[in-house]
């Protein structure tokens, strides 16, 4: 393995091939633990969107644990629930649960925990982000959950669904990039249409969220827009950048975000089938075509630092895609590891990644209901 | 939106002629005797069954009971019907409950026609695998499409309706109510092959609800085509074998193990009766696995001994089943009582 590796390095080096036209990406020896997470017997975890550790090596998983209910006999259906977020210790051990019954917890998108050990949560439905404190009180919140849904939905965009994307019956966006649905009444303040790129700080479907050392708050939004919203610290709206499109610096569902320490944002242009990078500022510096669609993204701390993204099957697919690939942060694939599939080591539509440690893995699967511990082998 | 009334009830009444009961051809077939055992199962003050959709045992005698209440719920009892636990309580997949079935390592399995999914259990209670994908939320409720269905895909359903293994453990689906069709998977949940589509169809190999499958110890399939008022049987990859077509509308069927097997099938009285349809229907019959009927218990009622829209059986022992009824919200478990070995014409 190591032989190969080194082969492999030299190969592209002597060269000068890009990463892109590897013609053999070294595979990357892994265990998983697919039980690592004890909950107690009336808790479920449901589709997984989201995983994440604290500094202390406890989880944080973001699970679509039902549907969102609609009450009925009233002018405007109003819709609440769907989703919760538990904690574990690092042995795998339920601690607590963390905003029980939250106005904003409708459809897991995403968990992060920031350099404070805050956890921020992305909500797909209800459209914000929200940042507990390591005690898990709500202590910021960005966007605004529309006042009440449209039942039954508006007609969705008739943009077909690129690659990759979800098919099968029904209209069902999966974690894949999606044609947007138009904004339910009451999101007037959507800005704009989908997919315009709106100046504004109310999310459309938004997807992951991320910070500089600053503590500047980067959000990708998302499903409905296609950009990424930039906030400081204390939440105000300072810029957004992007829209619906295939030129460098547009997307197509931004369905991830990461940064690394020098501040450089890494947008997981899912629909798009590329990696996006900006300076903090958005001013646009690369991009990598090299990894599939990437569907979840993550970035190592410490002086040298990796990204892992996920070329993630679609939830109606497990015969396409789904392996993992690890990469240096100029787009140079180090290795791949995983499948998809349902039994432990595949991967049923991954949607997180968590990368803390640069061998110990957790991931977060929509298809499989099931967060995965990995180790991966260091040669 | 008036006319659009008129056409959805045109649509309801046309679909309630495609489900209307049929009199089973068999004649002359014996009478099977038995007892009903009241209050077999036993819930807890503040537990109420709903509609009973699915009931299995395991091999230690559980009963488990996977029903609509309030919200869709998985109930375990042990031999002697005394609550044990709930089992997935609140989790995703929960809908609409449609059928629970017990593998042979004790693994619990539940088909959800609410949200597409069909969910492994494995002894303790926990997932261990899920095959479907419940369509996303976040779409919102839509209104149904026009046209005719997509095609079926391979990884996803179209309100399921049953689930069933062979001796390798490969995995049989019979899906469902949108889809017309059966879907072979192997023991680790990926596609091998299908038997029918997403159109309905009454040719042979071709289904109309196929609402309730089971396996044979050779890994023969026999599947409840409910609309097409018959049973299909398929051999292990799904190449049509024989049509029984004498014993009403099949809606669902389960197998005994051991040496020599039977096979069960329900002609249950359907939702909505006519005046006189419970005359005919109503009553479940024992067969040989070649479709020869041994004989037939039961009959439409509401009362404790028949059944109101029996939905599934158990017959891990052939003389006790234990059936699950929809409309009378209940689970009974009837004592059969022995019969010489006499077969009736078919």
């Amino acid at each position: 393995m190591r032989r190969f590796l080194l082969i492999s390095f030299a190969a592209s080096l002597l060269s000068g091939i890009p990463a892109a036209a590897q013609f053999s990406v070294p595979e990357i020896a892994f265990d998983s633990a697919a039980d690592q997470l004890k909950l107690p017997d009336n808790l479920h975890l449901g589709e997984v969107a989201g995983v994440a550790t604290n500094s202390k090596g406890d989880v944080f998983v973001y699970t679509r644990t039902g549907h969102p209910t609609i009450s009925i006999g009233t002018a405007r259906p109003f819709a609440h629930g769907g989703s919760r977020l538990f904690q574990f210790d690092r042995s795998g051990k339920f601690t607590r649960e963390i905003g029980q019954d939250s106005y904003g917890f409708m459809v897991a998108q995403q968990v992060r925990i920031d350099p404070q050990d805050n956890i921020w949560i992305v909500d797909q439905m209800s459209s914000m982000v929200i940042k507990f404190d390591p005690n898990g009180r709500p202590q910021l919140l960005l966007g605004r959950k529309a006042e009440a849904e449209r039942v039954p939905a508006l007609p969705l965009n008739p943009e077909p669904a690129p690659a990759g994307g979800p098919g099968g019956r029904g209209p069902a966006p999966g974690p894949g990039p999606a044609p947007a649905a138009e904004g339910p009444p009451g999101r007037g303040g959507r800005g704009g249409p989908p997919g315009a790129g709106a100046q504004s700080d109310i999310f459309q479907r938004p997807t992951d969220v991320a910070w500089d050392a600053a503590g500047n708050i980067y959000v990708a939004d998302g499903y409905g827009n296609a950009r990424v919203a930039k906030f400081d610290k204390h939440g105000k709206f300072i810029k957004s950048w992007g829209s619906r499109g295939l030129a460098p610096g547009e997307f197509n569902t931004p369905h991830g975000i990461a940064l690394d320490a020098q501040g450089n944002v890494y947008v997981a242009d899912a629909g798009n089938r590329r990696i996006q990078v900006f300076d903090s500022d958005g001013t646009f510096k690369t991009l990598f075509l090299n990894s599939g669609t990437p569907s979840a993204i993550c970035i190592t701390p410490g002086p040298h630092q990796y990204l892992y993204s996920s070329n993630s099957n679609p939830p109606d697919d497990i015969d396409v895609n789904g392996e993992i690939y690890k990469m240096e942060l100029n787009g140079k694939i180090v290795g791949r590891f995983g499948r998809a599939g349902k039994v432990p080591k595949e991967f049923g539509t991954v949607n997180a990644i968590d990368c803390r440690s640069e061998n110990e893995l957790y991931i977060g699967e929509i298809g499989n209901w099931r967060v995965q511990k990995l180790a991966l082998h260091s040669n | 939106m008036n006319r659009c009334l008129a056409c959805c009830f045109a649509v309801l009444l046309s679909a309630g002629t495609v489900f209307a009961q049929v009199k089973a051809k068999a004649q002359n077939v014996p009478e099977i005797p038995y007892d009903s055992v009241a209050n077999f199962l036993k819930l807890p003050a503040g537990l109420y069954m709903g509609e009973a959709m699915g009931v299995a045992t395991n091999s230690k005698g559980h009963v488990f009971v996977y029903t609509r209440s309030a919200l869709t719920r998985l109930f375990e009892f042990d031999q002697n019907g005394n609550y044990v636990r709930e089992i997935g309580e609140g989790n995703y997949g929960f809908e609409f409950a449609h059928s629970v079935r017990v593998d042979p390592q004790d693994n619990i399995w539940v088909v959800d026609e609410g949200t597409n999914m069909v969910i492994k259990f494995n002894p303790a209670g926990r997932i261990v695998m899920v095959l479907g994908h419940r369509p996303d939320a976040v779409a919102g409720a839509l209104a149904s499409p026009a046209g005719p269905p997509p095609p079926a895909e391979k990884y996803l359903f179209g309100r399921p309706t049953d689930v069933a293994w062979d001796p390798q453990g490969n995995i049989f689906v019979s899906d469902g109510y949108t889809n017309h069709r059966v879907v072979k998977y192997d023991k680790n949940g990926r596609f091998l092959r299908q038997v029918g589509s997403e159109k309905p169809g009454s040719e042979p190999s071709q289904f109309n609800t196929p609402h309730g499958l089971a396996v044979d110890a050779q890994g023969n399939v026999y599947v409840a085509d409910r609309a097409n008022h018959r049973m299909q049987v398929f051999d292990n990859n799904l190449v049509l074998r024989a049509i029984y077509d004498n014993i009403g509308d099949s809606w669902t069927v389960c197998i005994s193990p051991g040496p020599h097997q039977y096979l069960f099938t329900s002609n249950s009285n359907p939702n909505g009766n006519a005046p006189g349809t419970w005359d005919i229907t109503g009553e479940i019959y024992k067969m040989e696995l070649d479709g020869t009927i041994v004989g037939k218990f039961g009959h439409a009622s509401k009362e404790l001994g028949g059944f109101q829209v029996a939905h599934m059986l158990d017959c891990r022992n052939p003389n006790e089943v234990i059936v699950a009824e929809i409309e009378s919200w209940r689970v009974q478990k009837l004592l059969l009582k022995p019969q010489p070995a006499t077969s009736a014409s078919r």
